[in-house]
């Protein structure tokens, strides 16, 4: 067993703090990836086109999972465990959803004649969309790590900050698509 | 919030108490392999490293046997590299195989993980009065990832068609289209994955070094109490957690165009009279995105020898480092300045010369932190009572190749003359003194200086000075006659200078060089002899303060168990340099401040 020998005196549990420094780092790649793009932009050879319908659902299931995630952050401090453990399946499901629902989005660019290697416009979209989704499933692996917690019998241990941890990134995920989103729409 | 976080700390594994140390189940799997123990993991990456460095340093002689001696031939060669030295002769390809498996062994295994892993590992706990990193676990899974990455890249020397070649800065096209040459295949790929293992590797290490030094300071541990090394290693942290990133994005498009038909990089190509289907691509975009990481990465490998050659020079000069906060003051400035100017590697690719103007403008500014560091360490140094161990050496060493280094920075920095030395010998000079050399002198400083905390025993000092006496006249005779070569114009990553009538005149000084290098590289084998034998059997250490130093890491057991102190943390009430103060040689920062005690 473990006692506390670390003295904590802070008001940032260092464990947000260094979840605050990844996402700082990780903003940084997607700053290099849109920097990229306009770049490129202004060059020759680039082709505008629509976005996916299906990112617009997407969009929708991503706003309505943060809800679910902040409402299941509230039901954890209340210990209301019953009304936890329904919200973080619901945010799972929703996490999928969006996911899913990026890949139909590429499926149908594909469709409409605009596959991954058509021009660099294109390659740009499925690069820091597809990096984001990639983000997004690291978050679903983290939630379904916090899901077993949720239903094993271990919950009596209420230590929010993993439950506090997760929620931030899970916000985070959900403000860069949006982010993105609208980088994508003005910028074409 | 804070209260739950205060009420439950299951989750900081760290919260170690002496008392419950020998309740631990320490396997030999948990204490030597998947430790969690910032010592132990430092000991992992300085060691991975030092074999690291010695491979990355064998590559460097045998192509300068290449470069020295073009005409012989060495049966030996065959039989150590088979195809790669038919008759006992480099191949041309593997030559440019060797040079780039060099550079990016030594920028980024030896000097950025072998570097700031060990040091930012051991010194920032110890020094800044913590148990052990804000995550462990984390911490744990950095060295792993660097242990992945190592294997995927020494797996790609045994590829039938060799390693990648095309560079350190791996510019496409050469990297991004698999018959460019027999570099750009497999090997190129297995380069990509390994960095990108690499990458993240490092920024869980600097994320941890960055929450680490903001959170787990001890009591009376201010930001302005810290020693310098921790400032330094905690610049080169943030640095690579907001340029890493970057170089990964670049990785990735170039995966992309590599295997899925993308042209991110790639327009109007033509290879072996076939013409290729990529159009819109710019191979210029590559390099603002490697070069936005390229730049800062110089300044990753700098800043952790700077720290711990501040904190040494004034530990054996007995004198207060001078300017603390102005030292504070001149990293901090660098670390911004290595941000803006990345586009000095990028002044002859056609860059608008107009913008070029301000990215000399930036460049050259930093000569000015730069000289308020070397004014500051002369200043430390200046009429101390100096104590010439080796760490010391290797530290006065550091100053000395920073100073010869910097300077002819300013040459390379003026876009016009960049113009004619860009891409010679000149630019090897400049970077392998103020980079490779200062850095390797800084992390030599290190070693000699910390061994004893690391291993409880001493290295021997006469095998230190004679490693120290040949690697600084060596380096200069290796490195100072390059500026000559580049001036002519001799131009860097060729294989056969024989060929040309106007270089023809270097042959007996790239003889000379190569030479030199050889006796060079075995001094640093003796260094590797010494170390490994002084863990066993090196001269016991006695007492827990042998340098007679302020820092807290002096204040633990000679060798110090995991949780570090073996009571409470001890509390801090003073800066890390009050040397030479009322007339007592040191005052460690835990001793309170005396009534009586004069401020200066
Ligand atoms: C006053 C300070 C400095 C200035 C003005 C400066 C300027 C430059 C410039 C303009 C170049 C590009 C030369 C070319 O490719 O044509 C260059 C190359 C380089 N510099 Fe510096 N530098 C300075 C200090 C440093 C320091 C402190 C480091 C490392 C710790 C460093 C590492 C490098 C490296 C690695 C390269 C070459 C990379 C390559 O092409 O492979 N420089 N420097
Ligand atoms: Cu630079």
């Amino acid at each position: 067993m473990r006692t506390v020998a670390m003295e904590q005196r802070k008001k940032i549990h260092p464990h947000k703090f260094t979840l605050w420094v990844a996402i700082a780092s990780i903003l940084m790649m997607f700053a290099g990836l849109t920097s990229a793009y306009i770049v490129k932009r202004n060059q020759a050879n680039w082709l505008s086109f629509e976005l996916p319908i299906a990112f617009w659902y997407s969009t929708a299931a991503m706003i309505a999972s943060s809800i679910t995630m902040w409402q299941a952050q509230r039901k954890f401090k209340n210990r209301e465990i019953p009304a936890y453990r329904s919200l973080i399946t619901v945010t799972f499901i929703l996490g999928l959803l969006f996911v899913a629902l990026q890949v139909v989005g590429f499926t149908i660019l594909a469709k409409n004649g605009l596959p991954m290697n058509k021009n660099v416009a294109v390659s740009f979209l499925y690069v820091i969309v597809g990096l984001h989704g990639a983000h997004v499933v690291g978050g679903i692996v983290a939630l379904m790590v916090t899901f077993a917690k949720a239903f094993s019998k271990s919950v009596r241990n209420y230590n929010s900050v993993p439950v506090d941890v997760m929620a931030t990134y899970w916000h985070f995920v959900d403000f860069l698509w949006i982010y993105l989103l609208i980088f994508l729409l003005a910028i074409r | 919030m804070s209260t739950s976080a205060a009420l439950h700390h299951e989750d900081l594994h760290s919260a170690h108490d002496a008392h419950h140390e020998h309740h631990h189940h320490e396997t030999f799997i948990s204490k030597y392999v998947f430790s969690q123990d910032h010592k132990m993991i430092s000991k992992q990456f300085l060691i991975t490293g030092i074999i690291w460095a010695i491979i990355g340093g064998l590559f460097s002689v045998l192509f300068r046997l290449q470069l020295g001696y073009p005409e012989a031939t060495f049966p030996w060669l065959e039989d150590l590299l088979g195809h790669w030295a038919k008759g006992g002769k480099l191949n041309p390809e593997f030559y440019y195989a060797l040079v780039t498996m060099h550079g990016t062994i030594l920028v980024f295994f030896v000097l950025t993980a072998g570097l700031s892993g060990t040091f930012a590992n051991f010194l920032i706990p110890l020094q800044i009065g913590a148990r052990d990193m804000a995550s462990p676990m984390l911490n744990m899974l950095s060295y792993w990832f660097f242990f992945l990455a190592s294997i995927i890249m020494f797996s790609s020397l045994f590829v039938q068609t060799g390693p990648a070649s095309g560079g350190w800065t791996i510019y496409p096209p050469l990297s991004a289209l698999g018959d460019a040459s027999s570099g750009s295949k497999i090997g190129m790929d297995l380069w990509l994955v390994s960095m990108a293992m690499f990458i993240v590797s490092s920024l869980l290490g600097g994320l941890n070094y960055i929450s680490t030094i903001l959170n787990l300071r001890t009591k009376g541990m201010s930001m302005t109490r810290m020693p310098l090394t921790v400032w330094a290693l905690f610049f080169t942290a943030i640095l690579g957690v907001l340029s890493f990133p970057v170089l990964l994005s670049g990785a990735i498009l170039l995966l992309f165009d590599r295997n899925l038909g993308t042209s991110f990089f790639l327009s109007d190509i033509v290879i072996g009279g076939k013409i290729l289907p990529n159009e819109g691509g710019s191979a210029i975009l590559f390099q603002h995105l490697f070069w936005f990481l390229g730049h800062p990465e110089v300044y990753i490998i700098l800043l952790p020898a700077m720290g711990m050659s501040s904190e040494i020079l004034s530990v054996n000069s007995r004198k207060p480092i001078f300017g603390y906060m102005a030292m504070v003051g001149s990293m901090f400035a660098i670390a911004i300045l290595a941000f803006l100017v990345w586009a000095h590697h990028m002044f002859v690719t056609g860059l608008n010369p107009f913008l070029g103007a301000f990215f000399v403008l930036l460049t050259l500014l930093i000569a000015v932190p730069s000289a308020i560091k070397v004014f500051n360490w002369l200043t430390t140094l200046w009429r101390g009572n100096i104590r010439f161990t080796p760490a010391m050496l290797f530290a006065i060493g550091f100053v000395s190749m920073f100073i010869s280094g910097g300077l002819t920075g300013i040459f390379l920095g003026n876009s016009a003359l960049d113009i004619h030395l860009h891409d010679t010998y000149f630019v090897i000079a400049h970077f392998h003194i103020v980079m490779g050399v200062a850095s390797f002198f800084g992390m030599f400083a290190g070693v000699y200086h910390w061994f004893p905390k690391m291993y409880g025993r001493f290295l021997n000092n006469t095998m230190a000075y004679i490693h120290f006496w040949i690697s600084i006249v060596g380096a200069y005779l290796i490195f100072w006659p390059m500026h000559y070569e580049g001036l002519a114009g001799m131009p860097r990553r060729y294989y056969d200078f024989s060929m040309w009538e106007s270089f023809k005149q270097f042959g007996g000084l790239n003889e000379f060089i190569s030479f030199v290098s050889m006796i060079v590289f075995a001094a640093q084998l003796l260094f590797v002899f010494n170390f490994f034998y002084s863990i066993f059997k090196g001269r016991k250490v006695t007492s827990t303060n042998p340098w007679g130093a302020n820092t807290l890491e002096w204040t633990t057991p000679i060798r110090p168990g995991h949780g570090n102190w073996p009571g409470e943390i001890p509390e801090v009430h003073r800066g890390a340099y009050d040397y030479g103060k009322d007339g007592r040689e040191f005052i460690s920062q835990i001793e309170p401040v005396g009534e009586n005690e004069s401020h200066h």
